[in-house]
């Protein structure tokens, strides 16, 4: 495998949806390719810090809209 | 995705059931990743507000069709996609069926530019707040199928099969720009996690 062939499967392994075939052809090319283990391990770490950050908490101004916005809806009786 | 509620059956029951403190209640637990949902597709705080404000009240007016086969978060927050994508075809972002596939001078993102190892896990190397303003800036460099794409599936974790079918996008297309979104945001992000990274944190806005 080359380079090129890692980066274009570096989301299936990293999601574990290889065939795994091509998963041993994958890391017998890490084992010789430093520029590509950087690459799939920061792209891994990429994925990672998006799914476990939290979300900011919501802005006051917009709680307080939102809240505001229930507030109405519910003084006119929707939905029920 | 917010931990599991143990209480969130009892929640949607009494929603249901007409109790409307216990609809805000169970909302309350997800606004904040129906906004963040919001602001990563239509990259502004504006539309972002309507759409937790739009979707926030359908789910409540349609919340007796919840047949409680999802999680509730799943449920509304398929809600506020549409209501996101809706801001974006309003604005001629989203275009269903053109160029799907990658165009001229895009395929420069499948070359990893930045092979730099990351100096330490981003979790530790800034505040918290610090890289939830960071990862909300980046995501924005993709252009707006990709960072919704990118956002369904690795920010707030449905399959490939069921981000295709929320965007009415086939499965090959959806693979194809994940992968080029999460090659080019890492790009990005080792331009701050690199060892030699040369970008500073930004600074706090809101």
């Amino acid at each position: 495998m080359r380079c090129r062939q890692v980066v274009d499967k570096i989301s299936e392994y990293i999601d574990g949806e290889l065939d795994p075939e091509l998963v041993r052809e994958l890391e017998r090319h890490l084992e010789h390719c430093e520029d590509c283990r950087v690459v799939v391990d920061t792209t891994r770490k990429t994925v990672e810090v998006f799914c476990h950050t939290e979300p900011a908490p919501l802005p006051n101004d917009v709680r307080e809209r939102l809240n505001q916005t229930f507030r109405d809806s519910f003084r006119k009786g929707e939905p029920n | 995705m917010p931990a599991h509620l143990d209480n969130e059956h009892s929640l949607v029951a009494a929603a249901q059931a007409g109790d409307s403190d216990a609809f805000v209640t169970l909302l309350n637990q997800y606004s904040r990743h129906i906004y963040r949902v919001g602001l990563s597709i239509t990259g502004n705080h504006q539309d972002a507000e309507d759409v937790l404000q739009e979707s926030s009240l359908k789910a409540y007016r349609a919340i007796a069709e919840f047949q409680g086969n999802s999680r509730f978060y799943t449920w509304v927050v398929r809600i506020a996609v549409n209501e996101a994508l809706g801001k974006l075809r309003k604005r001629a972002l989203w275009k269903e069926s053109s160029l799907d596939e990658p165009r001229e001078g895009e395929d420069r993102s499948y070359i990893p530019l930045e092979i730099e190892s990351w100096g330490d896990d981003p979790e530790k190397a800034c505040l918290h707040n610090e890289l939830q303003q960071l990862l909300a800036e980046v995501i924005q460099k993709l252009d707006p199928k990709s960072r919704t794409i990118f956002t369904l599936r690795d920010v707030e974790q449905f399959t490939i099969e069921e981000t295709a079918k929320l965007l009415g996008l086939s499965i090959p297309v959806v693979k194809t720009r994940l992968l080029r979104s999460r090659l080019k945001l890492r790009e990005e992000l080792t331009k701050y996690f690199g060892k030699d990274a040369r970008n500073a944190m930004p600074t706090g806005r809101r």
